[in-house]
């Protein structure tokens, strides 16, 4: 089978899934729910239909499977989004529509993704503007105590998810041109000052984003990711260590100053110190997970609404979505989107592992270990494993900025994988057949 | 380059792994996280199941039904009690704020229709499926609404509690307890409840006196002690005493106590007079000559010392026993307890209203006693009967003969002894009274405990109000004839 042709019958079986989701949300809440709004999921696979169709044109030796598993998250969001609120599973349905656009340009317009590398410091910069965005007074907007929205009118949008897309491509192209400098001969290697330096500035703005933000998870997924590309450019585990060292002197010091911080860390240190005042979020999340038993609820009918119709925890279409998805599914369809996730960064790494050239791997690296770090940062929050800190579960989380960001990462990483495999097989790369250009 | 990917990925991997592994843990602790206050799953669970009715034994006087309401889409049930306070103990409460108590507690599986066999987990996979509302197990109760009725009718303005059983199978025919609440005011207006004075402090509403009320049976005991001595063979009904009027207990007198019908010295008297007259020095002889230990061995053999069989919640009941400082106590020496009291029921002996009901049954069923139950059989939504309640015998306490000697003297008691207020025209009743002293400004605990008709017992009784100015024989036996009357009729 063709690798199109792959990505075919495992997009169908996807839909499948999906369907059989939202016709089971539907059937548990037929009362309340109109039978026009099961219409939405016929929209949304035929989206993803469509992308299909231009990758089938576009990018023909891309990775089969990374398609439908982002069908698959998205599909799964908007089911539970649209169990908790009908009226926001259509909205998040225009995100993903647009999103798509957005890829399906990306894919039409980018022919060769490595051009980028070339302006990486104008994307470094602007990827700091957007970071510093909601800092801007009356710009900005705080929502639960961070300031990490921009209001545009009609809606807010989230700089910073597609801040972090331009982070990694902006240190892939500059680990690219430093990694011997960097990487040095012994594993003792110290760099000189001057290659280091734009490293710490790294490290500086993460820890300022932090501090004018509020924005705990986003300084820590930043900094996570740009640890897990220095790795992947040097092997060097020094810096890690360092870079660890570094992050836990700016997270102390962030933790002395800022009572924000020191909440998060004391709720999951003891979350029933305080079980209905600052821990109420991560008990009440604790409680959908645990009492959802091994194959929850079943869509539809679990137990997140109380008596006056709001739900128990808190921004749960958001950053709790995965303890609504356990409370109705169980550990069985929570481990089942955790082994998604997993699949996923399976096939990124994949992807990265067969690029040819350093900038391409460091790029699908480091956007991989963006999705990867991201999911366990507000998985692990809500489970409870680590520190809460407020961030989506990408694919999954109602949000505009943060579908449309990912679905914009899957693009390049596509990309990425159609160029790998071309070279593998001896195919021509795209851009030169294109628009009749003469083959070499 | 690929070496550092690779290895990453082993990273992430490891760390999702680990949060499959703490999905897993919060299920292992599932069971201690839903009993925590503040944790809604279980509760609104439960609420939007429309729980099974709760019936008296004509299968027609519903205690308990349901009122639907429709909230954020679903549809809840909340709980409505009909009958408000008669049966409030018994049936108890199930409510969104709070915890349940009495069968809404114990029962609480079938009543959500979650008892589990293999028809019923197929029914709820399709109802889930289906989005239907989950129904649940009605019950049939035991209780005769009538007779409950009048017994809660005659308990109104004191502490106290009447048990009614069937002796032959030990179907519960009445519990009622005052004071009483009624269960509605369970959801929003509990402060309401808590706020009740009673002739007694504390009032106690939510107390199921009938299983938790201690308190010291007196005279009453002397049906056990006279089982005991008839048992062993030590005595026979004719066995001749001589009453002095008092006894001698670790060398000081115990004087026999004016509930006693007659002089205060008998002189020369039977066992059977003994009883029929209720003379405390005899018994405190008799018990003196048991021991602590045989004496104790039929009070065990009657149902003490143990939690008694119920369906109710294990809180809502405790045994009957010597108690100090609040705790059941196990005489080790003989020393240990001052036996010519415990003989007639005083000491530190505390029994439940239940318990001494039993100690009737068991006379009135030949010696056996019969395990208590008050749920009689489960109905499927649809009305057929998913199990019915099959009467159990716990011990035989006594030979038939012994049953027979004590029906005869315990006639006796009520025909022509202290226990004559409790005679029914037309009807043999057999009874036995009791006065405790409780130590509280000659405040007395009083108590009746009988069964009738005598040739063919239909019903075993035992009344007792606490904090009386007055005798069993006086207050308590009247008040078990009005509530035997209706059960006979």
């Amino acid at each position: 089978m063709s690798l199109r042709n792959r990505e075919l019958a495992t997009l169908i079986a996807a839909g499948l899934i999906v369907t059989l989701g939202f016709a089971s949300v539907y059937l548990a809440q037929q009362s309340t729910i109109s039978s026009a709004s099961v219409s939405y999921i016929a929209i949304f696979l035929g989206l993803y239909l469509v992308a299909h169709i231009v990758t089938r044109f576009q990018l023909p030796y891309a990775d089969p499977y990374l398609l439908p598993l982002a069908t698959l998250m998205t599909g799964i969001g908007v089911t539970l989004i649209y169990r908790l609120d009908p009226d926001l599973a259509l909205r998040q349905g225009v995100w993903v529509a647009l999103g798509l656009i957005l890829f399906i340009a990306g894919v039409l317009l980018i022919n060769d993704y490595r051009r980028l590398e070339s302006v990486k410091y104008t994307l470094g910069i602007a990827a700091v503007v957007l970071l510093l965005l909601p800092a801007i007074p009356g710009f900005g907007r705080t929502i639960n105590g961070a300031t990490l929205w921009v209001d545009l009118g009609p809606f807010v949008f989230q700089p910073g998810e597609f801040a972090k897309i331009l982070i990694v491509l902006f240190l892939a192209g500059y680990l690219r041109d430093r990694r011997d400098v960097l990487r040095g001969t012994r594993w003792y290697h110290l760099p000189p000052l001057r290659h280091l330096g734009p490293l710490l500035i790294v490290w500086g703005a993460t820890i300022v984003v932090l501090i004018l933000t509020n924005d705990l998870g986003g300084g820590l997924l930043y900094f996570s990711v740009f640890l897990a590309m220095l790795y992947i450019a040097t092997g060097r585990l020094l810096y890690v260590i360092g870079g660890l060292g570094l992050f836990a002197v700016g997270a102390l010091a962030v933790y002395r100053i800022t009572p924000h911080v020191a909440d998060r860390v004391s709720i999951w240190l003891d979350p029933w110190s305080d079980p209905s005042g600052t821990g109420y979020q991560l008990v009440q999340s604790i409680y959908a997970i645990s009492s959802g038993g091994l194959f929850g609820s079943g869509l539809g009918r679990g137990a997140l609404f109380t008596p006056d119709g709001s739900t128990y925890i808190p921004f749960l279409e958001t950053d709790f979505i995965y303890s609504a998805l356990v409370q109705e599914l169980g550990l069985a369809g929570g481990s089942a989107l955790l082994m998604v996730f997993v699949l996923f960064v399976y096939r990124g790494f994949r992807v990265a592992m067969q690029a040819d050239d350093g900038f391409s791997k460091l790029l699908v690296g480091g956007l991989t270990a963006t999705f990867a770090i991201q999911a366990f940062l507000i998985l692990g929050g809500v489970t409870g494993l680590i520190p809460l800190t407020g961030i989506t579960l990408p694919f999954v989380s109602y949000g505009g900025s943060s579908v449309v960001a990912n679905l914009l990462l899957l693009a390049l990483i596509l990309s990425v994988s159609d160029r790998a495999n071309r070279r593998m097989l001896g195919v021509p790369d795209r851009g030169l057949v294109r628009f009749g250009e003469p083959t070499r | 380059m690929n070496t550092e990917l690779r290895r990453l990925f082993l990273l992430f991997s490891v760390l999702f792994a680990a949060l499959v592994a703490v999905g897993t843990y919060w299920l292992w602790r599932s069971p201690s996280l839903e009993a925590r206050q503040g944790n809604p799953t279980q509760l609104i669970r439960d609420i939007t199941i429309k729980r099974g009715l709760i019936y008296a034994s004509d299968g027609e006087t519903i205690l308990a039904r349901n009122r639907g309401r429709e909230i954020s889409g679903r549809r809840w049930f909340l709980r409505r009690y009909p009958a408000q306070d008669l049966t409030a103990h018994v049936v108890g409460y199930s409510t969104l704020e709070r915890s349940r108590t009495g069968l809404e507690e114990s029962m609480n599986d079938f009543l959500t229709g979650s008892n589990s066999n293999l028809a019923t987990i197929i029914e709820k996979a399709r109802a889930r499926f289906g989005g239907e509302v989950r129904e649940g197990n009605d019950l049939v109760l035991t209780i005769d609404a009538e007779a409950q009725a009048v017994a809660l009718e005659q308990l109104r303005g004191t502490c106290g509690s009447i048990v009614a059983l069937e002796p032959a199978s030990g179907r519960v025919l009445v519990m009622a307890s005052r004071p009483s609440y009624d269960s509605n005011l369970t959801s929003q207006r509990f402060d309401e409840i808590l706020g009740q004075r009673g002739p007694c402090t504390p009032a106690a509403p939510l107390l199921n006196r009938a299983t938790q009320g201690l308190y010291p049976p007196g005279s009453t005991f002397k049906v056990v002690t006279a089982t005991a001595a008839l048992d062993t063979g030590l005595h026979t009904p004719e066995s001749s005493f001589f009453d002095r009027g008092y006894c001698i207990e670790y060398g000081q007198r115990v004087f026999n106590y004016s509930d006693q019908n007659g002089p205060q010295q008998f002189g020369q008297v039977s066992l059977s007079e003994s009883i029929e007259n209720s003379i405390n020095a005899v018994f405190c002889d008799i018990g003196q000559e048991l021991g602590t230990d045989t004496l104790l061995e039929y009070a065990r053999r009657f149902g003490f010392y143990e939690r008694p069989q119920l369906e109710t919640p294990e809180e809502e009941r405790v045994a009957s026993g010597l108690y100090e400082d609040g705790e059941l106590f196990e005489p080790r020496l003989e020393s240990d307890v001052d036996v010519g009291r415990l003989a007639f029921g005083q000491e530190r002996l505390l029994a439940t209203p239940l318990q001494m009901a039993q100690v009737a049954a068991t006379v009135a069923n030949d010696g056996v006693r019969m395990d208590p139950f008050v749920v009689d059989r489960i109905l499927k939504p649809d009305g057929s009967v998913l199990s019915r309640t099959e009467p159990e015998s716990a011990e035989r306490v006594m030979t038939r003969r012994t049953a027979g000697e004590l029906t005869a003297m315990m006639e006796r008691a009520v025909a022509s002894g202290t226990g004559r207020r409790a005679q029914i025209p037309g009807v043999r009743v057999a009874g036995k009274t009791g006065t405790a002293e409780t130590g509280r400004d000659d405040l007395n605990d009083v108590w009746f405990i009988g069964f009738a008709p005598v040739d063919r017992p239909t019903l075993a009784i035992a009344v007792a109000i606490s904090d009386q100015e007055g005798t069993g024989g006086g207050l308590a036996a009247p008040k078990a004839k009005e509530v035997m009357e209706v059960l006979l009729r």
